[in-house]
């Protein structure tokens, strides 16, 4: 009597429930990417919307739990656990699985998985290529939690390649002018070095003092950025015809106006829209993403067939519509506290003492 | 199409003047002919599509996508061509990027029924970049901050001569302008400005300085007054089959004749003139706020017409007939002018005219009361004078030493600031643009209501300053707005200049102020002493 109450399958909402913190899972008693500290935190990736400091444990992935280390210093919980990518780890009587997610260096999608019930719980994800971290990949599942930050059809993001292309012509069109590259400090700026190396480009990177921590992770983990130079220390007048890797912030910022008559470029996908850019004062926006685009949020949806869809954060309302029209079961979960890519960064302080 | 496309985009994005024209004559360098041509004739107005609208554009973007996802990307859009552009579902497959002569021929010659199908196989064809061109194309608004003279310029600098040069031919040319390029490249000889009715570039004065009457000599010069319209020039000529062009133009050499037909039909002599274009009722100027009714519009309704006849104020003779003048002296010119609008005796052009004087006392005097210095009612449209040299030929740009304008002395009155908003350009990373306003009674006692906004006349040093005070005293933010502390006790109050003064149902205190501009900073002067509104209505009474 009792073992069949155990094994009956879980109502989705038993495994998996939305709250104030993030999401919950009962059985096991943990959080996934609580946005306020809680005992047992399971964390996705290193974005300071999904990684906060003040959990009592944290499971993530290697990378993760360094880059933590880095913002937060070591004590940012009271205990971590590495999770393996494709490993299960079970808490309770509910299986979890980290498993790549595409995003940034360490991210992951995770598995929970109890009583035969699957609930993959993307995190942030990309399907397009990225030289520094471990592509997505689909995990099939009955309930698929995505986000849908460019979860409008309006969102395609166009091949990084072509736009690091546009700023290296900008690059040669304009030898005099700096060219400042505001991007997240973590990912978007390694993800951009590393495709302007690919591009053949061999000079220097300048970079804001911002984005340096993350970026010699990066390169402790191997991964080939090429010679990068901190801007602290050089002449900023000198640094006409380079390009310089900063935070979104600090390329609005007057920090940026100290270098030979810059050029203002934005790595974003929110570069995607015309207006976006004209209000940040973008002159060279670029379309690079760590986001699935619409097309990609309906190819993964497809691809991991599951039959409910739950969306997190973003454009929920158009992904739910489109999900209707697909014949899905779907629904937006209004998680708040994630923010928008590139813009939820709190950077202000770290560029103005950067002067 | 896509170098187009790119092009197009990135002019988009450069906020920078000098920056634009160094990229559009990149692109008219580096791209053949007739691209580069359908390119200039797009950037200048040149091409004009009767068939292709927008209503074509939503109904083949209504065929292709959902309706609610649609209405969701274009309300988070905001721009018809751009959601179009970005939400257009891809299909594999398409046939080959279409060139920009191919699509701008099409455009021209297909009919209504063969349209959609073209433009729907195009649309697949391009990427997202190229979408935005063509459909910006077919509306046919580009919205790229490129002025016809600016692409004008960027095709001059090509080969190196003044942009006056290439306005004096443009007009007897026809896109693609395979002559201009190859006269511009040294390829072939200057084209020959067929045109009877062409823009001939205006001659502009400088400001005037105190010290600078010391050294001029009252008898050798003439003066009118300044008006408070738009600076046109009215150009008619027969063409090769005796039937006449008359064409009116902005001070940029822009065609604005479509919207004017009052004038258009009028001006029945050959000829080019210089002068002011005013609204008139009943034979007195009126504001230049009523004179914006008739401004910024393709065409014209009958009602416009009828509600603000469009006059022109004439101060120069170009061309009489068929004669080059300009190189006569300013005194002869006018003789000329006044018999050439004797005979056109038409009530829409008059004579600009002149102020007697006999020593610059006198026309400070004048100037100082145009009412009864001989401008009478029209006075209020009078926003200072012209002094020009009696022997002074007519020469295109802002030459030294001929004509100089002497606007009245601006009012002043003291603002607070109350949002700032960063800037454009060089100064995108600055607080630059700044709401400012005075005190009024309201409901909750003392308020401040906005009268204005303001972004120049400080200096780039006061800028930093500024910036850094709005930073540190930041109580709300919208957007890229940022509200600042104005209360009685704490704020930053500036002295605003500015031209003139109108009613405004527009702005939330009734007023709009013409050219206001921060004249000084007053970091010493309280919030609390900052002037009330009643100091602004006293002076639109005193105007009336």
């Amino acid at each position: 009597m009792t073992l069949a109450r155990q094994s009956a399958r879980w109502r989705p909402s038993e495994l998996l429930v939305p709250t104030p913190e993030g999401l919950f899972c009962p059985p096991a008693g943990i959080h996934i990417d609580p946005v306020r500290p809680v005992e047992r935190a399971l964390i996705t990736h290193g974005h300071s919307d999904h990684a906060r400091a003040g959990h009592g444990s944290v499971l993530a992935t290697r990378e993760t739990l360094a880059i933590m280390a880095l913002r937060y210093g070591e004590g940012f919980a009271g205990s971590q656990q590495v999770a393996a990518p494709g490993e299960t780890i079970r808490i309770s009587e509910v299986d979890f699985r980290f498993v790549p997610a595409g995003h940034v260096l360490g991210s992951a999608q995770i598995v929970v998985e109890s009583r035969g019930l699957r609930i993959v719980v993307s995190g942030d994800y990309k399907r397009e290529r990225d030289p520094t971290c471990a592509g997505f990949e689909p995990v099939t599942c009955d309930i698929f939690i995505t986000e849908a930050t460019f979860g409008l059809p309006v969102f395609r993001h166009p091949s990084a390649a072509g736009e690091v292309a546009k700023l290296l012509e900008s690059v040669r069109l304009f030898p005099e002018r700096t060219h400042i590259v505001g991007a997240y400090s973590l990912g978007k700026a390694q993800r951009v070095m590393a495709l302007i190396r690919e591009a053949g480009y061999a000079e220097p990177i300048y970079i804001h003092g911002a984005v340096e921590k993350i970026t010699e992770y990066y390169q402790a983990e191997g991964i080939p950025l090429g010679e990068v130079r901190m801007v602290a220390g050089t002449d900023r007048k000198a640094l006409g015809g380079e390009i310089v890797i900063c935070p979104p912030s600090a390329a609005q910022d007057l920090w940026a106006r100290r270098f030979p008559d810059p050029v203002t470029s934005f790595a974003s996908g929110w570069m995607r829209i015309r207006a976006r850019a004209r209000q940040k004062g973008v002159e060279l926006p670029l379309v690079i993403s760590d986001h699935a685009d619409w097309d990609d949020l309906l190819a993964t949806i497809r691809e991991v067939q599951a039959g409910e869809i739950w969306v997190t954060h973003g454009e929920a309302d158009a992904l739910v519509h489109w999900c209707g029209t697909a014949g899905l079961k779907a629904k937006p979960l209004h998680l708040v506290g994630y923010g928008d890519e590139g813009e939820a960064e709190p950077v202000g302080e770290v560029s103005d003492a950067a002067f | 199409m896509n170098r187009f496309a790119w092009l197009l985009d990135r002019l988009a994005y450069e906020p920078r003047r000098n920056a634009k024209i160094a990229l559009i004559t990149d692109y008219l360098r580096t791209t053949p002919d007739p691209d580069r041509g359908y390119a200039l004739a797009a950037m200048t107005g040149g091409l004009v599509f009767r068939n292709a609208k927008a209503g074509l554009v939503r109904a083949l973007v209504a065929e292709r996508t959902d309706p609610v996802l649609f209405a969701m990307s274009y309300d988070y859009v905001g721009d018809l061509s751009e959601t179009v552009a970005l939400m257009w579902p891809a299909r594999h497959g398409a046939n080959a990027v279409p060139h920009l002569p191919e699509v701008v021929e099409s455009l021209r010659e297909a009919g209504k029924t063969d349209l959609p199908r073209l433009v729907a196989s195009w649309l697949d064809a391009l990427d997202e970049t190229g979408r935005w061109a063509l459909l910006k194309l077919i509306t046919g608004a580009l919205r790229i901050g490129v002025s016809a003279r600016l692409a004008k310029t960027a095709a001059a600098s090509l080969g190196g001569v003044p942009v006056d040069e290439v306005e004096q031919v443009w007009h007897g040319l026809e896109p693609p302008y395979a002559e201009l390029f190859a006269w511009l490249e040294g390829q072939g000889p200057r084209p020959e400005a067929r045109d009877p009715a062409p823009f001939r570039p205006v001659m502009l004065s400088h400001p005037i300085e105190d010290g600078d009457f010391d050294k001029l000599d009252p008898a050798e010069f003439s003066a009118e007054w300044k008006w408070d319209g738009i600076r046109v020039q009215a150009a008619s000529g027969l063409r090769a089959d005796g039937t006449r062009l008359t064409r009116l133009y902005s001070r940029t050499g822009e065609d604005i004749a479509a919207a004017f037909p009052d004038l258009v039909e009028e001006l029945t002599q050959d000829g080019a003139l210089d002068g002011e274009l005013l609204v008139m009722r009943e034979s007195a100027v009126q504001s230049f706020n009523t004179l914006q009714q008739r401004l910024n519009r393709k065409t014209v309704t009958a009602k416009m017409l009828g509600e603000f006849p469009a006059h022109i104020r004439v101060y120069d003779l170009l061309v009489d007939g068929e004669e080059d003048i300009r190189h006569l002296p300013f005194a002869e010119r006018r003789r000329r002018l006044e018999a050439f609008l004797s005979r056109l005796a038409s009530a829409r052009f008059d004579l600009s005219p002149v102020i007697p004087f006999a020593s610059w006392e006198e026309l400070t005097a004048a100037r100082a009361d145009p009412v009864s210095a001989g401008a009478g009612t029209d006075a209020e449209a009078v926003e200072g004078c012209m002094i020009k040299r009696l022997d002074s030929p007519y020469l295109a740009g802002r030459p030294k030493g001929y004509w100089w304008k002497w606007k009245r002395d601006a009012r002043l009155v003291d603002c607070v600031l109350m949002y700032a908003q960063r800037g454009h350009g060089k100064r995108s990373s600055f607080y630059s643009d700044y709401t400012f306003g005075v005190w009024r009674s309201g409901e909750a006692g003392e308020e401040l209501v906005p009268v204005g906004k303001a972004y120049f006349g400080f200096t780039d040093e006061e800028l930093l300053e500024i910036d850094k005070y709005v930073r540190k005293n930041t109580v709300n933010r919208f957007g890229p707005v940022r509200e600042v502390t104005h209360d009685a006790g704490s704020g930053l109050v500036f002295e605003v200049a500015f031209e003139g003064l109108q009613r405004s149902t527009r702005h939330k205190s009734g007023l709009a102020m013409r050219f206001p501009r921060i004249n000084r900073i007053r970091w010493d002067k309280p919030p609390r002493d900052a002037d009330r509104i009643d100091v602004l209505e006293s002076m639109l009474q005193t105007k009336g």
